[in-house]
């Protein structure tokens, strides 16, 4: 219960907060804080329990009959994620009350936010796989609303719509992956898929299901070639961008492929397609980043390399690699969110974030610089910061590996030298220096601006200090749930003078030499045509895809829908004989033989005047003598049906043909001449698409009267027409009671057709009067010059 | 067009007797050939007709209530038909009879296909109406001398 209490509490926030914020005041984010850090509170109740072994889980039927529950699942996994996201969220919170202090959706923003905690909280939770893409699916709406918060600004809208529309592709993907993994281990638990061990792996659909899965990790979690959406999601104010890019949207991909590992990893196909796509989007993304000036550009495509390293070890899949793997979400989660906190301390002072133009802030703002140092010294890997160690663990895996050892801890090595200048660039440019014109009218920031940042801070360095703390009450658990298996691990400072120091070592020297050729380098011809082609460039390909589908949609639409009511017919009737025409052709042509013996001569006639009046309709040139024509037809039809017992059909047919003629009169006059519309070969055509229609119609009524007549409905209204529904008239009985449902929704569709026609004519009524007086007034203008 | 003797005195005797006829048409259609739908044709084509002899000016005032409200009331009585039976605790659209004394016997699939015959009604005029509203009149205007045309009912 209290789960999904935790679970719960952000979509109540949510509901609230738009109502509640006005009266809140300054103490909005400090207030509302106090959700995501109940919940952070409450759940590391659990860290106990979960590091001695145990795992809790919650289930309520939600959809029984399809084994739906809402259910959820605590183990060291998804606490680890889950203690991530609130726990940083709390920080989140503060900063954004600070940041947006004043702003009139305040209230709504911390609604979206507080959904989107909750979603995300619910996402690692979850324990039924529907349950589980609900979340996944609520993440991104979101993330939709609150990259689009600006929505007044077209940039704000199309990166919106871009993150959706990636992620809900992926989401799609993941949904059809997942109900394969239904398929193929016979449930929708997730805890109890987790047990089937090589269950999944043995199947024929293992392949179908990896890349399914991927594609939806790989397009949340940022990875090439859907990677474009994030650096244009920093349109979103920055706490989103800090929440978003740091904790959880994009690890919600990362968690995907951690949640799952136990059962999908170990093959060949994981192991190049998680590792290769992870590596080869970390070295492009930590290269691409040093292409921007922009501090939120630079901190997003670092994102994207973060995830890139997570997304490799995922793919390596040692339990050194897995290690590495949670130990650089938390590095990455502390550094990244306090850099977006300082990006976003110093825009709300200086407007600006271009570090070319920015400098000299450390005087202006120093608890905002010492944070930015300490986040960027642990991004850059310096000994005595926390991600000093999870950078030494990276290169311990790939250097261990059975396989491709050089291939990966080459590509670490390219990227963590890349990484290191873009630390450089965020530590130094902004605060080091002389203050310029810009900067030097730059004002104080709150407390709330800078608070998070520096509890950020002092964790990469309390950690990096004493990393043993975190080793048997959240990394055993955690990468036993990761690795489905026991282990315990250890994290220290010093492991002695061995390769990964080496490689440290060289790691900050070519950063350090990277740094200071930056300039020449960013203008490069080589590193432009690099973001050319893979930055802007797959943005542009977004664009001349969506582009692509909206031209194909319209071309379509004007295509089939283009108004003229001849040719919906031509194409109704030309694809029914198409298509009737190759069953026929695929199944062969059984009809009756067919005797001409004992026709009445006054059924010869009623023929020949039903043939006669549609054939003459070919040929003749005055509309009037066609709906004469067209009424011959008609009538001798209706007195067919009158021979062969229908009457009530007849009736009907008598009065929609009598009716069908007032109408014709009414728009004759309207209608263009026949000679417009009707040469030789429009004729021509019409009459083949006619004889053709015809002719396979007689042909699917002969095919049908040759089958063994089944009289079982008609007995049973015989039987029960007056018994059940007091009638004697079986058609009318039909009609208003056996199935008046049916028609019901026949006078429903009637009604709807009768307001469209009357809206149609009234329009169109209207436009020519606004003519008629426009041209009077234009009269009167001349009568009085 | 000029208005015709001949079809003025016809219609002024018909058209009683079309929309008559149309009644008797949809109230016996649950046993013999007819029905709403039967009937709200009929009763249609008698208000084209005396569109026809006296122009659609006239026929809207003949016709007392919009053509539009004709159309919704009729899938309103058809629903409300369908939902009298919930509230005996009966499923939805199950046809209820009672019979009164005289052997006459009432029934919720003859408020049904009143509801259909209205629809037909109103959904027939409304197209035949407008249509000649819109300046492509073939049928009489009213010209006589003191009335001025009326404000057609949607304004």
């Amino acid at each position: 219960m209290g789960i999904v209490l935790a679970v719960f509490a952000g979509f109540a926030l949510a509901l609230v907060a738009p109502w509640i914020t006005g009266a809140t005041g300054r103490a909005t984010g400090w207030l509302y804080s106090l959700v995501p850090a109940g919940i952070t509170a409450y759940l590391s109740t659990f860290i106990a329990p979960v590091a001695a072994g145990e795992t809790m889980r919650v289930a309520y039927a939600w959809v029984p009959g399809l084994n739906v529950d809402l259910s959820f699942y605590v183990d060291g996994l998804s606490l680890f994620f889950a203690l991530l996201i609130t726990g940083i969220g709390t920080l989140i919170f503060i900063y954004a009350g600070a940041y947006l202090k004043g702003h009139h959706h305040l209230g709504r923003f911390f609604a979206y936010l507080s959904m989107f905690m909750a979603a995300m909280v619910g996402l690692v939770l979850a324990d039924n796989l529907f349950t589980f893409y609900i979340f996944f699916e609520l993440t991104s709406f979101a993330s939709f609303v609150l990259i689009g918060f600006n929505h007044d600004e077209a940039a704000s809208r199309r990166a919106a719509w871009q993150a959706l529309l990636i992620t809900k592709a992926g989401g799609l993907a993941l949904l059809a992956g997942f109900l394969l993994m239904e398929q193929a281990t016979g449930t929708l638990q997730i805890s109890a898929i987790l047990e089937t061990g090589e269950a999944i792996r043995d199947h024929g659909f293992y392949t179908a299901i990896v890349l399914l899965v991927l594609a939806g990790a790989f397009t949340k979690s940022a990875q090439f070639p859907f990677y474009f959406w994030l650096p244009n999601a920093m349109q979103a104010p920055t706490p989103v961008s800090a929440y978003l890019h740091s904790a959880t949207m994009v690890k919600a991909g990362i968690y995907v492929m951690a949640r799952f590992h136990p059962v999908l990893s170990g093959t060949d196909l994981w192991f190049w397609l998680v590792g290769g796509i992870g590596a080869f989007t970390m070295v492009l993304s930590a290269w691409l980043a040093l292409q921007y000036t922009d501090l939120k550009g630079i901190l997003a495509y670092t994102t994207i390399m973060a995830l890139g390293a997570l997304t490799m070890l995922l793919g390596l899949g040692t339990e050194t690699a897995l290690k590495a793997c949670l130990v650089f979400v938390l590095v990455h989660a502390f550094y990244k969110a306090a850099l977006f906190m300082v990006a976003g301390a110093i825009d709300h002072g200086v407007h600006e974030r271009d570090i070319t133009k920015l400098g000299g802030l450390r005087s202006k703002m120093p608890i905002t610089f010492g944070a930015a140092v300490i986040a960027c010294l642990s991004m850059a890997g310096i000994p005595l910061f926390f991600g000093f160690i999870g950078k030494e663990i990276i290169y311990e895996a790939t250097l261990h590996l059975d396989q491709a050892a050089l291939f990966f801890t080459g590509a670490a090595l390219l990227a963590n030298v890349a990484l290191v200048a873009s630390a450089g660039l965020l530590a130094i440019r902004p605060f080091m220096g002389p203050l310029n014109d810009l900067t030097s009218h730059a004002h104080r920031p709150d407390t709330g601006l800078w608070f998070g940042a520096a509890v950020l801070a002092v964790l990469s360095l309390g950690l990096g200090l004493a990393p043993w703390l975190l080793d048997s009450a959240i990394l055993a658990p955690s990468l036993s749930a990761l690795m489905g298996a026991e282990a315990t691990p250890h994290l220290a400072i010093w492991h002695g003078f061995n390769l990964p120091l080496a490689l440290s070592g060289v790691t900050v020297a070519l950063g350090v030499g990277t740094y200071f050729a930056w300039t020449p380098m960013r203008q490069s011809a080589p590193f432009r045509a690099l973001e050319r082609w893979l930055g802007t460039g797959l943005d542009n390909g977004y664009d001349h895809a969506i582009n692509g589908l909206l031209a194909t949609a319209t071309a379509q639409t004007n295509f089939l829908q283009n108004g003229y009511l001849r040719r919906y017919i031509a194409t109704i009737l030309g694809t029914t004989v198409a298509v009737v025409g190759y069953t026929f052709g695929h199944f062969g042509f059984e009809g009756p033989v067919l005797s001409f013996v004992g026709i009445a001569p006054y059924e010869w006639i009623l023929s020949l005047l039903i043939v006669g009046g549609a054939l003459a309709t070919l040929f003749l040139s005055a509309r009037i003598a066609l709906v004469a024509a067209l009424g011959i037809s008609g009538f001798s039809i209706a007195l067919t049906y009158l021979m062969y017992g229908a009457p009530d059909l007849a009736m009907t047919q008598f009065l929609i043909e009598t009716l069908t003629v007032i109408l014709f009169v009414l728009i004759l006059a309207a209608l263009p001449t026949l000679s417009e519309v009707a040469s030789i070969g429009h004729r021509l055509r019409d009459g083949v698409l006619a004889v053709a229609t015809g002719s396979m119609f007689t042909a699917l009524m002969l095919a049908v009267l040759n089958q063994p007549f089944e009289n079982r409905m008609g007995e049973y209204y015989m039987q029960y027409s007056y018994s059940e529904a007091q009638g004697r008239n079986i058609v009318n009985t039909i009609l208003v009671d056996f199935r008046a449902l049916d028609t019901l929704g026949e006078i429903t569709v009637l009604l709807i057709a009768g307001f469209g026609i009357y809206t149609l004519l009234r329009l169109k009524r209207s436009k020519t009067s606004e003519k008629v007086e426009a041209s009077r007034a234009s009269e009167q203008v001349e009568q009085l010059s | 067009m000029r208005l015709s003797l001949i079809l003025r005195t016809a219609a002024r005797l018909l058209v009683p007797l079309m929309i008559l006829f149309s009644v008797f048409l949809m109230l016996r259609g649950h046993n013999e050939a007819g029905g709403g739908f039967i009937g709200g044709l009929v009763s249609a084509s008698a208000f084209a007709l005396y569109a026809m002899a006296y122009g659609t000016q006239d026929a809207r005032r003949a016709l007392y209530a919009d053509p539009r409200t004709l159309m919704a009331s009729g899938v309103g009585i058809a629903l409300v038909s369908a939902l009298i039976p919930l509230f005996s605790g009966a499923p939805f659209f199950k046809g209820l009879w009672t019979t009164l004394p005289g052997g006459v016997k009432l029934g919720t699939p003859i408020l049904f296909d009143i509801g259909v015959y209205l629809l037909v009604v109103g959904m027939t005029l409304v197209v035949i109406y407008e249509l000649d509203d819109d300046g492509l009149s073939l049928f009489p205007r009213d010209n006589r001398p003191g009335t001025t045309p009326p404000s057609s009912p949607a304004a």
